[in-house]
């Protein structure tokens, strides 16, 4: 039996070596499906719970143009914890599972959510840098072994791009508006910049997982490798909004064709992991609040469906 | 500049500014994620429609004036939304009731705009009444869920209607620039508005099993620019970017 | 143990002529309120002019254990495939 299983392994392994796509009723190894069950539910938490920092600035818009825009792109993040979460399903969770994990703290969701959106720059900010670096995750993904991820990761790249690019217009407006609307610009890309390089976790040393997510193609480069990428494509187009460098350090270096950049802060990054940021309980318990106070609603609709089934039937 | 006219598509804007801003409130905030997403989409198209209207208005204006500067830049007795649309957020069944009493006169009202002698408002209503017909669709749909759901939502949903009925009296009330755009063939007919939706909306709380409340009179003002005490806290919100930072661009 | 909002599987056909795909899924407590679910979250960048919804309890698939008898006699019977057959060059409309 044990050989058996070890055979199936191997098997499991060769396909995806293969490029070949794993299905929900595939056959496949416990861990593969613990951990995309983790993976999934993760990134679709993320989605929902970053609703909530950009959300808050819908009715402030400055203009109808950026209402109807910002509306647009939270919906959208809604959309996408959506595709997510209906991935995660097919490997054998419900949604009100899903979402139990997420409120009582066992599920993490990224870090970056937990600090708050303080002015109308930070939905540039947020715009340009976190969903730059998701998209640079994203992107990987689209290729990913299971079925249903990839595929929802299709669907979440096409409309992802609209994102950044709106989140860079806000920037580039603020920049070449007045002193008063650059300078919001300056002190939000300064604070956003380092947890935004959080987003991509813990240095590769003190990250576990990366071995088996590659080779379940969940990762296809290290943490550090992204972040280093995110830095070479970011600091151009700060110097492009004319902003000054939010990090001292940051220096190309010729020899290594790349920018190097500061230490970031670990001991804010295991703080706010753990759940110590400075909005990790406002989150939370914005999103059990709303899905406590939507039972009775849910209920509501499913008893009219069964009343309304019951008299079509009765018919 | 043909001030009734500009004044007559204020009239069309403010209401779906004013519902569109309570309506985004909720974004993030929704019985669930599927709800979350169509209630956004209702504010999205709302807010279309708003800027429709209001691009249209800064046009008769003249002088510069801009969609912006009419959405975000008047004062309090300014704004022409019934106030219906200011009431808040209390919970789900105070939103679909506020939704349902306004779609159903929003309807009636865009299906006779369609027929508008101004071209303009005639377009605007033919791309909004496809909006609307959903909106109206989604709203009464709940109505039923929850007027026939469970004991609970139907009290609650009882209770809204109840709470609501006093601000559906303000739809049929018609000013007189909508009297005169109607004379001129531009407006619509308030008493058909009034046939029509009294009609529709028994019919959907007839089936909810909801109780059709019988009220004496009409919370009102709105639409003579006095409101209720949220409009103020709304205008706080919407309007804090542009009076915060004066003159600039977004 | 709370009921939830059962799982239904939709499909789009994205424009006249084309087949309906599957795109995902959604919940919903009914099959209208499925239809409104599955327009609102998968045609919003007017992707869709039908929409198809399934609860997925309804589905019945194919089990990948029974691949083999399924789908792989397919690939020894080469003949269902035009290139299977040898024809002079010269012969034209077919």
């Amino acid at each position: 039996m044990e050989i058996d299983i070890n055979r199936l392994d191997l098997e499991f392994q060769a396909k995806i070596d293969s490029g070949k796509t794993i299905e929900p009723k595939d056959w496949m190894p416990e861990k593969y499906r613990k951990t995309h069950i983790r993976q999934i539910s993760q990134h679709a938490h993320s989605e929902i719970v970053g609703m909530l920092p950009e959300g808050n600035w819908i009715t402030r818009a400055p203009s109808l143009r950026r209402k109807v825009t910002l509306l647009a792109k939270v919906q959208d993040e809604g959309g996408h914890g959506l595709y997510l979460y209906s991935a995660c399903e097919t490997l054998g969770i419900s949604r009100d599972e899903l979402f139990e994990q997420l409120h009582s703290g066992k599920a993490k969701y990224s870090s970056i959510f937990n600090y708050p959106a303080v002015t109308w720059a930070d939905m540039g900010a947020v715009g340009w840098l976190v969903d730059g670096a998701a998209i640079m995750n994203q992107v990987m993904l689209t290729r990913t072994s299971f079925g249903p991820y990839a595929r929802a990761m299709v669907r979440i790249c096409k409309e992802e791009s609209f994102h950044q690019r709106q989140g860079f217009e806000i920037m580039l407006s603020l920049c070449k508006g007045t002193a008063v609307q650059k300078h919001m610009a300056q002190e939000s890309l300064n604070r956003w910049w380092w947890p935004s390089l959080m987003m991509f976790g813990p240095r590769d040393e003190e990250s576990t997982h990366t071995e088996q997510a590659i080779k379940w193609k969940i990762k296809l480069k290290t943490n550090d490798e992204l972040r280093q990428q995110f830095v070479d494509q970011t600091v151009p187009q700060i110097e492009l909004l004319g902003l000054e460098l939010p990090d001292p350090a940051i220096k190309w270096n010729e020899e290594r064709g790349h920018y190097d950049f500061g230490a970031i802060d670990w001991d804010e990054f295991w703080r706010v992991v753990g759940g110590n940021g400075p909005c990790n309980r406002e989150r939370l318990s914005a999103r059990k609040e709303a899905w406590e106070k939507g039972a009775w609603v849910r209920e509501a609709a499913l008893s009219y469906a069964e009343k309304q089934e019951s008299l079509r039937e009765a018919v | 500049m043909n001030k009734s006219l500009y004044d007559y598509l204020i009239l069309l804007g403010d209401s779906p500014l004013i519902l569109g801003h309570r309506l985004s409130e909720l974004c993030g905030h929704g019985p669930n994620l599927e709800t979350d997403i169509a209630l956004s989409n209702i504010a999205l198209d709302l807010f279309g429609q708003v800027r429709n209207w209001f691009q249209y208005a800064a046009e008769i204006h003249g002088e510069g004036k801009t969609e912006d500067d009419i959405a975000f830049l008047r004062y309090e007795h300014e704004y022409r939304n019934v106030v219906l649309t200011e009431q808040p957020n209390k919970d789900f069944a105070w939103v679909i009731a506020r939704q349902f009493y306004f779609d159903a006169f929003h309807y009636s009202l865009l299906t006779q705009l369609c027929e508008s002698r101004d071209e303009r408002i005639a377009a605007i209503a033919a791309k909004s009444i496809k909006e609307v017909t959903y909106h109206r669709r989604f709203s009464s749909e709940w109505v039923k869920r929850l007027g026939d759901g469970t004991e609970e939502s139907h009290i609650r949903m009882q209770n809204a209607i109840a709470h609501f009925a006093m601000y559906k009296g303000e739809l049929f009330e018609e000013t007189n620039v909508e009297k005169e755009m109607f004379s001129a063939g531009i407006g619509a007919d308030f008493k058909l508005i009034k046939a029509q939706f009294e009609s529709f909306t028994n019919e959907v709380l007839n089936e909810a099993g909801l109780e059709i409340p019988q009220i004496d009179w009409t919370q009102r003002g709105g639409k003579q620019g006095v409101h209720s005490e949220h409009l103020g806290y709304i205008l706080a919100d919407l309007q804090y970017m542009q009076r915060a930072y004066p003159g600039m661009q977004w | 143990m709370k009921k939830e909002w059962p799982v239904w599987e939709v499909f789009i056909r994205s424009r006249s002529g084309l087949d309906h795909r599957h795109a995902g899924s959604v919940h919903a407590a009914d099959a209208k309120m499925a239809l409104e679910n599955a327009r609102d979250v998968y045609t919003r960048r007017q992707e869709g002019v039908s929409i198809w919804v399934v609860p997925s309890a309804s589905i019945t698939a194919s089990d990948p254990e029974e691949g083999g008898e399924l789908f792989e006699p397919a690939k020894d019977k080469v003949y269902r495939h035009p290139t299977f057959y040898d024809l002079p060059d010269e012969l034209t409309h077919m």
